[in-house]
């Protein structure tokens, strides 16, 4: 806290007090810490509400997810009180935490409500996902083949699997990720290195023009 | 030969691109400059460009610029 009191002094007034009250100590800093909580519950409350419809998650177990991810959110914060660096307001770096907390719970609830397999590949529904007009399939179908003769004879194991699900199944990325046990940059990096793989390919096999003249 | 639009833009990928740890670990910088309307994309092209492909990163986008322009 020692850090932080000195930081104070080069905040904004309302980060600086906050600093203040969540650095002294009784009643000051429990009044603090009460005040805090409240808004991080309000804050989980209208992220999970806001999110609702694209989670299987929904009723009580939304909002106890709300919770969870307020009181784990407030136990972050606390923790890394010091390493608050005044780069933004207080209550900005504060809310970051429980809306973070928002994305992993429901990425890992997503999992006790949903039935299908991980490796589900469920390649037929691929037009759908990317809007084609079922007037146009049959146009498309050249180009969809050569996605998918990229993702099962150039990738290993591991990204067919992770582009299949997040690409093909549609899958939340955090929902793999929990599942995986991996972060959400490892997955997210996966996706890209596959999408520049296969946008390559079809622009080798003339399936797409290459408007940046190579360039990704 | 024609391109489908949503396939070819979703396999477009821009170099500027930080990722997700980059992005999130800037985020509460980033929403600010946003809600003080200051040019937050011209400060971290990288993660305005993350935040654009990312659905999840842009859904905390979303949500933390809510959460600080409402309370």
């Amino acid at each position: 806290m020692e850090s932080a009191t000195r930081l104070a002094g080069k905040l904004d007034e309302e980060s600086a007090a906050w600093l203040r009250r969540l650095g002294a100590e009784g009643g000051q800093r429990q009044a603090a810490e009460r005040e805090l909580h409240t808004m991080l519950v309000r804050s989980a409350l209208a992220e999970v509400r806001r999110r609702s419809a694209s989670t299987p998650v929904t009723g009580q177990e939304l909002d106890d997810v709300a919770h969870q991810a307020a009181d784990d959110a407030m136990l972050a914060i606390l923790a890394k009180l010091g390493g608050f660096r005044g780069e933004s307001r207080f209550t900005t770096w504060a809310y970051r935490f429980v809306i973070l907390e928002v994305s992993a719970k429901l990425g890992r609830h997503y999992w006790r409500h949903q039935s299908a397999a991980l490796d589900a590949g469920q390649w037929e529904r691929l037009p759908d996902r990317f809007g084609i007009d079922p007037t146009r399939y049959a146009e498309a179908a050249g180009i969809l083949a050569e996605v998918r003769r990229v993702v099962e004879q150039e990738m290993t194991a591991h990204q067919r699997r992770v582009f299949t699900a997040i690409v093909v199944d549609e899958v939340p990325l955090d929902a793999l990720a929990a599942e995986l046990g991996l972060r959400r940059n490892a997955i997210y990096k996966v996706v890209f290195d596959a999408r520049r793989k296969i946008r390559l390919a079809l622009v080798a096999n003339g399936y797409l023009e290459d408007p940046d003249g190579g360039r990704q | 030969m024609s391109e489908p639009g949503r396939l070819e833009r979703f396999l477009r990928t821009d170099p500027r691109d930080v990722g997700c740890d980059e992005a999130m670990a800037v985020l509460h910088v980033y929403v600010d400059l946003m809600a003080g309307g200051e040019d937050a994309a011209g400060r971290y092209p990288g993660v305005a460009a993350h935040l654009e492909a990312c659905g999840p990163c842009g859904e905390d986008f979303t949500g933390l610029l809510l959460a600080v322009t409402s309370n």
